[in-house]
């Protein structure tokens, strides 16, 4: 088992020269979140049951999107470094799960506030919400276990474990929550694809997309700058080497 | 060699079940912990008998989960007490069996704990235990596979850091969720009366589940107990 | 003596270790021959257990490699694990298993037959306790135990954090013996040491350790902290 994931860990030298400016993308970001709100807004008409309040979907629906991509980007990373052992891999994951947790927790609060006039009810125990507040635990659990471990080592190994079985879980927990609601005959959630809003929702979807990219690259570049100064001071403290 | 592997397996569960029988707080405390989860359910729910006997399976899987994660941490806790998880890492033994080892004695710990809450929550909740009260047990043993696959696994870092009594749970409880369900959910039906057909679909996704996670947590303990 | 050989038992290159900001261990190099002791002595918190613990295995280096029989620390420690015995500060012990029963367990996970045990407690004077449990057991008694199981293995390269503690003349003595058996076997040890004199009988070396470095190499004078935000 040992050979195909090799433990020790090769610490690629990160230069501190400065990095090609990303600010377009956050001002494309924007501008694009802006202009596809405005399209969503003016160019759907209120739904028959809910009214205006259909619009919060557009970014409802988008961040829960995105949440799932962030997730599975921490995934992924968290393969790559238990695989190849290098050091931007877990900060990557790390980036990618603090910005994820920001937009599950975003989708939940806004599911929350759809929910409440809807139905009548602030919590819906929906197969696609439930699956989120899941995911969204799992992430503040990843995010719990890095601030308690110091050594960088250990810390980048252990989340690493944590992001990939969390992944795992997602589709299985998923499927539970769907068949479990299916045997209690419960009220199925409103098509969110009714063919008016489908445009509507691909925009946001891509434009919050872009929002997400910007968010953790710039996160992922800040850890990158920290963990580069802590290594020119470590070789500052061994004399040079 | 498989064989010489095997024995290191053998040695562990050994050590850690005599260890445990022999220390004086331990299992007892932790059975007691269920049943008293058990009570407590019984208070919060009321008398109603038809409410009770809905909630059981819920409620039994409840307490097997609140006892349970006392168990692994202690599973550890063996180790960090007197300073020798360094001289068991130092063994040349392959990582996989440490986990095996700790798995089997776990499983054994938490088998044994079911054998005393269960027929207390039969008798609590009023269960009616139908004809497919064989299968309700199939599906107990299945979901306990893991949940302690799990447990084993969470534990092994959780109780080498910080604030472990609140980080296992609440790294381990998420991932259980499919679990609860499926079991519940098949024992519910099983008790019920309900053929097996019924209960057929959450048993083939707690095998799964079970067969992913024990492959996943074997493959993860090696990253994790190293460092 | 040194003694012609293929190779050295141990060979370090600019092993370090940091915790934190902290660094344990500075740039440490140096190579031990086979039949060699090694006396290590520094103040307290100079990074003579590190050292131990990293050579073991039981650590990773943070920097900088290290070698044992050839065997690389990191790579191949399965095998470097074969050839090692560590006599830690704390036995290590499982309490509530008696004398035996810790041999036992120890036995079966270094793959050997269970035969050799009561011997083995006989020759560190724990025959008249082997059945009972450890948490009874003094702290000479414990240490005795803990070499014990370092025996059992017959392992080439020791690694003993300060072994003196805790002993009575007759403990020391066997100590030295356990020592000299190695080096006899063409083997090596590393004895952490407080006082240097406490080893004068069986070092060959001494080598000292101040804040984490070799005294004696460069890398003494470097500041000792991160400067992180």
């Amino acid at each position: 088992m040992s050979t195909a994931f090799p433990l020790q860990t090769r610490r690629k030298t990160v230069s501190l020269a400065p990095a090609q400016s990303i600010e377009w993308l956050g001002i494309v970001a924007l501008v694009a979140l802006i202009a596809a709100q405005a399209a969503g807004v003016l160019t759907s008409p209120p739904d028959r049951d809910m009214g205006n309040l259909q619009k919060i979907m557009y970014v409802h629906v988008p961040a829960a999107w995105n949440a799932f991509i962030a997730f599975f980007v921490v995934a992924v990373s968290s393969l790559l470094y238990l695989w190849k052992g290098e050091e931007r891999h877990d900060l990557l994951a790390a980036s990618a799960a603090e910005v994820g947790t920001l937009f599950t927790g975003l989708t939940l609060a806004l599911g929350s506030i759809w929910g409440r006039p809807t139905w009548g009810v602030w919590w819906t125990w929906d197969p696609r919400l439930t699956s989120t507040a899941l995911l969204f635990i799992v992430f503040v659990g990843y995010l719990a276990l890095r601030s308690f471990v110091e050594d960088t080592d250990r810390r980048a190994q252990w989340s690493a474990a944590v992001g990939i079985l969390g992944a795992l879980n997602v589709p299985i927990v998923y499927m539970s929550v769907k068949w479990w609601r299916t045997l209690h005959q419960m009220q199925s959630n409103p098509s969110t694809v009714d063919p008016e809003y489908v445009v509507g929702l691909r925009t946001n979807g891509i434009a919050i997309l872009l929002v997400l990219i910007y968010f953790i690259i710039k996160r992922y570049r800040a850890a990158r700058m920290e963990r580069a100064a802590e290594h020119l001071a470590q070789r500052a403290a061994l004399g040079g080497i | 060699m498989l064989a010489a592997d095997l024995r290191r397996v053998r040695a562990i569960v050994w050590k850690d079940l005599t260890s445990e029988r022999r220390s004086k707080a331990g299992f007892n405390s932790v059975a007691f912990l269920g049943v008293l989860i058990l009570l407590l359910f019984g208070f919060a729910l009321g008398p109603d008998t038809e409410a009770l006997r809905n909630a059981a399976a819920g409620a039994l899987w409840l307490a097997i989960l609140f006892a349970g994660v006392l168990a692994f941490n202690r599973s550890y806790q063996l180790e960090l007490d007197g300073a020798a998880l360094e001289p068991l890492l130092l063994y040349p033994a392959p990582r996989w069996t440490i986990f095996a080892g700790k798995f089997v004695a776990n499983l054994l710990f938490v088998l044994l704990l079911e054998v005393i809450v269960v027929p207390v929550a039969i008798v609590l909740f009023q269960v009616k235990a139908g004809t497919g009260w064989i299968p309700a047990i199939g599906v107990l043993l299945l979901g306990s596979g893991g949940f302690v696959a799990l447990g084993t696994f969470y534990a092994s870092m959780a109780s080498r850091s910080r604030a472990r009594e609140v980080l296992l749970p609440l790294l381990l409880f998420p991932m259980l969720v499919p679990v609860l369900l499926a079991s519940s959910e098949a024992s519910s039906s099983l008790l019920a009366g309900n053929p097996m057909q019924d209960a057929g679909a959450w048993v083939k996704l707690l095998t799964a589940f079970d067969v992913i996670f024990l492959v996943a947590s074997f493959l993860a303990f090696d990253h994790v107990i190293e460092v | 003596m040194l003694t012609a050989s293929l190779q050295p038992t141990v060979k370090l290159d600019r092993l370090s270790r940091r915790f934190g900001t902290r660094w344990a261990l500075r740039a440490v190099t140096l190579e031990v021959e086979p039949g060699e002791v090694v006396g290590v002595i520094g103040h307290n918190g100079s990074g003579k257990s590190t050292l131990l613990r990293v050579i073991s295995t039981a650590l990773r280096p943070s920097v900088g490699e290290g070698w044992v029989y050839g065997h690389h620390l990191v790579r191949d420690a399965v095998d470097v694990r074969r050839h090692i015995g560590f006599l830690a500060h704390s036995p290590g012990l499982y309490e509530d298993l008696t004398a035996t029963e810790n041999l036992m367990f120890a036995a079966r996970m270094l793959g050997i037959s269970e035969g050799g045990i009561a011997g083995t407690l006989d020759r560190v004077g724990l025959a008249h306790a082997r059945d009972e449990r450890v948490r009874g057991f003094s702290a000479g008694m414990q240490r005795r135990l803990a070499l014990a199981r370092l025996i059992l293995g017959s392992p080439r390269l020791l690694l003993l954090d300060e072994p003196y503690n805790n002993f009575d003349p007759q403990g020391i003595e066997l100590v030295n013996e356990v020592i000299e058996d190695a080096r006899r076997a063409g083997g090596s040890a590393f004895v952490v040491l407080h006082d240097q004199r406490q080893g004068d009988r069986v070092l060959d070396r001494v080598i000292e350790l101040s804040r984490g470095a070799l005294l004696g190499s460069n890398a003494e004078a470097q500041p000792l902290t991160l400067a992180t935000t």
